[in-house]
């Protein structure tokens, strides 16, 4: 009777000892290592600086600052400008690349792929550096253009402007993009394609209704992780950019830096990131989240 | 009126004289590959040429071939101090970061709990957020809590971001994992301890790997987080980052093309490795 | 040479002397060589062979998916050998089914009218119409994803037909679903076909949904077409070993071919003069021939009629069904019968065995190659 009584009244449950050796541990690490640094970033950012002291009361000061100066509104769109281009710049060039690599690439697309990768294992700022001896006055491309006769002197539009920046910023994260999007178009079955195909769309209304919606996962993962490295970068400005061309990255690090004003600086961060999220609420919209 | 079949085979074309009709070739788009192949290589050409460079300067007119940059770079005690520090730092930081993304990759792979989802997203939000914001966050910190800044606190950065990279291999791979092979591994008497050993871990291994050698490298390059985090010793993009400022000469590119060798060779070793283990 | 269209007015499909080559490691292989066949408009048409028979890229050449390298690709007259897939009046039930899975049905069907051109108020009614008719009405707004093999395969079909092509390609349409509804879809299809009088070409290595299905049939064997008939003419006549082989279960005899008519010929296996039908491509006398004998027609018992008759004793029987199938050690080999179960000569120990030269047929085939029975 008793025997009975407990069967019905005892729920059977175990102790789940997996979960918690296997979910604690990085938990635990990500919580004090990322997520409270990220929770203090906040903090600081309604923090205010009052004579090289951090006065840890709340305020709205430094958002004030950045919305009412035309300066840092400047970079901010300048930046978003920029991260835009950007990513828009890398899908054209990786589009076609990547339908071509996994379309014809047969026996030779893992070396095609890898050569895709490959880049990144050369400094990265060494990378950069090289776009300032490709575009430089006594640079690459201006001895190319005076040996063919386009130029008659070396020219210094090449270098220290948006174009530079651009240009280089789309060269360091195009394996970014190139990635996501190979794989995504090697997980789009061929015979979808022969079935447009089959049914009468030529080639372009196939990529446009059907290869282009399909693959779409893949060009926003992509497209995120270039549009998230080129705002907060400040490195590649520096190096091959105009000096009144700066973006948040340098706002950022010179206020973490030479300015010492850390809560303007947690504010921009927090821009930053609030910028990157609605690029990732896009994402997420799209049902992309799978491939980030 | 048809042909009668005998007729047709001896009209057989193929074993005429008759020329193969050729396939249509995707010439547009080959070119296009080529360009951007171009493109992607085109600063690491530069950069080798100019590592052969016989002038002082990090810059064309090319004056001529010189093996002194190598020389010189495998000479100069910062570089070595600084490459060592890398590989510590890379290799604590791959360690650190691939062990706590396999334990998350399998708590996510094997359990249903509250907000998984939620949990992966923010495991991921390293290499979602500009690296910038992850070094600003963590110097402010330990800033907070009045840990000097050194080498450590470079591999505490390294590994945060670290995390992520690893995970995403290794968590393709598992839900590819057929259940099945769990279960008869069970059903033959082994323990949990004994599956993820002798069944689970063989099966992700390559991505273990792979997750690993992307952590790895991205930490041995990485300049955004370092520069908020470090301290008194440098890591060689930071000897670089001082000198591309300073004193640049062609000694940098030497050390460069020498860097890109080296990972070349372990990279294409690996996939030799892996390769060899698919068949 | 008879290349013009003009010379093929009968046919909707025509392939001549098509060749498919693939470069290996090896060097070429012919995935199809020299295939001639017709397809007559309004004929269901199937391709039949094993895997790697090359009937799928025959269909491939026929859709546009694949250009040979040699020979001509004619449908409705017109020379497409060069034609891409979206220049082709022909549409494809693929063996996946292909459907688009970030549409969904109704989207699908409509797919390839939209393709066309035609208006949102235009399609939509025959989208209507050909949900009704596939018996799908209520999956119009259903994901791919959301159906079962069944409903898929419907789609598949509907979005095939909805522009009225001239050809049907159908390639191993019912290989991805359950024995029980391949019955009952092999039955659809053959209705479908009929009501709709389109010409369909059937790509399947199911021997029995070929013979069951079409009406007539290309027999494929390492790119090359063996044989082309009807389902009668592929089982009754076979025109090559593979063929015999292939299609049924036989007797196979081998001996040489010792008088020759028009109509008849005599073959002596194993010091036995047997009599049968010559056939198409007449042997010599002299040469080396197989004999192929249906066991449902070897008669057991004496019998006035029969041209052939041989003794000889029981080694084993089987009952499958409703018939009975014995194996006979006769003095020409051992020899399977098949009767119907219940005929009162079935369990006999000491057996004669008798068929006409009619159902006895004179394969040839090269001496070097020795046969065994099935």
């Amino acid at each position: 009777m008793s025997s009975l009584s407990s069967s019905l009244t005892k729920r059977r449950s175990r102790f789940p000892v997996g979960l918690y050796a296997s979910l604690l541990p990085p938990l635990v690490w990500m919580t004090l290592l990322y997520f409270v640094p990220i929770a203090l970033l906040v903090s600081y950012s309604v923090w205010r600086l009052e004579a090289f002291d951090i006065v840890q009361e709340f305020t709205l000061k430094n958002f004030q600052t950045i919305v009412f100066s035309s300066a840092y509104r400047t970079v901010i769109v300048r930046t978003i400008g920029t991260a835009l281009g950007v990513t828009l710049i890398d899908v054209a060039i990786a589009l076609p690349l990547g339908y071509f690599i996994t379309r014809y690439g047969g026996r030779y697309r893992p070396l095609l792929t890898i050569l895709v990768i490959l880049p990144l294992w050369s400094s990265y700022l060494v990378r950069v550096f090289a776009w300032k001896i490709i575009l430089g006055y006594n640079g690459v491309l201006n001895t190319a253009l005076l040996s063919l006769g386009v130029l008659q002197q070396p020219s210094q539009i090449f270098l220290y402007n948006q174009f530079s920046t651009t240009l280089t910023f789309v060269h360091i994260w195009l394996p970014f993009m190139i990635l996501p999007v190979i794989t995504a178009f090697e997980r789009l079955p061929k015979d979808l394609i022969e079935a447009s195909a089959d049914l009468n769309a030529p080639p372009w209304t196939t990529f446009r209704r059907v290869m282009l919606p399909l693959v779409t996962p893949g060009i926003l993962a992509g497209s995120i992780n270039v549009f998230s490295l080129t705002m907060g970068d400040f490195i590649t400005p520096s190096l091959v950019g105009s000096p009144s061309g700066i973006m948040l990255g340098n706002v950022i690090s010179s206020q973490f830096g030479v300015s010492y004003n850390w809560p303007l600086g947690a504010a921009f961060s927090l821009v930053v990131m609030l910028i990157v999220f609605s690029g990732l609420a896009i994402v997420v919209r799209q049902g992309a989240l799978e491939n980030l | 009126m048809t042909i009668s079949p005998s007729v047709e085979k001896s009209l057989h074309p193929a074993s005429g004289n008759a020329l193969p009709r050729q396939q249509a070739k995707p010439w547009l788009l080959a070119s296009w590959t080529l360009l951007v192949y171009g493109f992607l290589y085109l600063p690491i050409a530069v950069l080798v040429l100019m590592s052969f460079n016989d002038s002082t300067i990090l810059s064309l007119p090319f004056k001529g071939i010189t093996l002194n940059w190598y020389s010189m770079s495998l000479g100069d005690r910062a570089i070595r101090l600084a490459l060592i520090n890398s590989v510590k730092v890379a290799a604590m930081a791959t360690l650190l970061a691939t062990l706590f993304g396999l334990l998350a990759a399998f708590a996510i792979y094997r359990y249903r709990f509250f907000g998984k989802e939620t949990f992966r997203i923010a495991l991921n939000l390293p290499i979602l957020l500009p690296g910038i914001v992850t070094g600003v966050a963590m110097l402010a910190y330990f800033s907070d809590l009045g840990l000097d800044l050194s080498l450590w606190t470079v591999i505490l950065g390294h590994a945060v971001f670290g995390l992520p990279v690893a995970l995403g291999p290794i968590l393709t791979r598992l839900s590819q994992f057929p259940r099945s092979l769990e279960e008869a591994a069970y059903d033959l008497g082994a323990n949990p301890g004994q599956v993820f050993t002798g069944v689970i871990f063989p099966y992700i291994r390559s991505a273990v790997i792979a997750g690993a050698l992307l952590a790895f490298t991205l930490s041995f390059d990485e300049v955004v987080v370092t520069i908020f985090l470090t301290g008194r010793e440098n890591t060689l993009p930071m000897e670089i980052w001082g000198r591309l400022r300073t004193n640049i000469t062609p000694e940098i590119a030497a050390v460069a093309t020498l860097v890109l060798l080296i990972s070349t060779a372990i990279v294409l070793f690996s996939q030799w490795l892996t390769s060899r283990e698919a068949t | 040479m008879g290349t013009s269209a003009g010379s093929h007015s009968n046919s909707l499909v025509y392939l001549e002397s098509v060749s498919k080559i693939y470069p290996t490691t090896a060097g070429e292989f012919y995935a199809v060589q020299n295939v001639t066949l017709e397809v007559k408009p309004g004929e269901f048409f199937s391709l039949l062979g094993s895997s790697g028979s090359g009937k799928t890229t025959t269909l491939r050449l026929i859709g546009g998916f694949e250009i040979p390298e040699y020979g001509q690709v004619f449908i409705g007259g017109e020379d497409v050998t060069e034609h891409p897939p979206y220049r082709r009046d022909v549409h494809t039930v693929f063996q996946s089914y292909a459907l688009f899975p970030h549409l969904t049905v109704a989207e699908n069907i409509a797919y390839p009218l939209r393709i066309a051109g035609l208006s949102r108020s235009n399609i939509a009614p025959r989208v209507q119409e050909a949900l009704r008719m596939f018996r799908i009405p209520e999956l119009g707004d259903r994901r791919p994803s959301q159906l079962s093999g069944g409903q898929q395969q419907r789609v598949a079909l509907a979005r095939a037909l909805i522009s009225r092509p001239k050809v049907l390609l159908l390639d191993e349409p019912l290989s991805a679903l359950d024995a029980k509804i391949r019955e009952e879809v092999r039955q659809e299809l053959r209705e479908l076909q009929r009501q709709t009088n389109l010409t369909f070409i059937y790509v399947t290595h199911d021997q029995e949904e070929a013979l069951a299905l079409s009406d007539r049939i290309a027999v494929m064997h390492q790119g090359r077409v063996e044989q082309i008939g009807t389902p009668e003419d592929i089982y009754t006549r076979p025109e090559s070993l593979f063929v015999a082989q292939f299609i049924g279960k036989a007797n196979f005899l081998t001996g040489q071919v010792m008088q020759l008519d028009a109509e008849m010929a005599i073959v002596m296996v194993n010091g036995i003069a047997v009599k049968a039908v010559a056939p198409k491509q007449v042997p010599s006398p002299g040469d080396w021939v197989t004999l192929m004998i249906r066991p449902e027609r070897l008669q057991v018992g004496q019998s006035v009629k029969a041209d052939n008759q041989v003794t000889g004793k029981t080694a084993s029987v089987t009952y499958i069904g409703q018939r009975i199938e014995s194996n006979v050690d006769t003095s020409l080999g051992q020899l399977t019968v098949t009767q119907l179960g219940g005929s009162a000569t079935m369990g006999q120990e000491d057996v004669t065995l008798t068929w006409t030269a009619h159902d006895c047929i004179v394969i040839p085939s090269p001496p070097s190659s020795p046969v065994s029975s099935v």
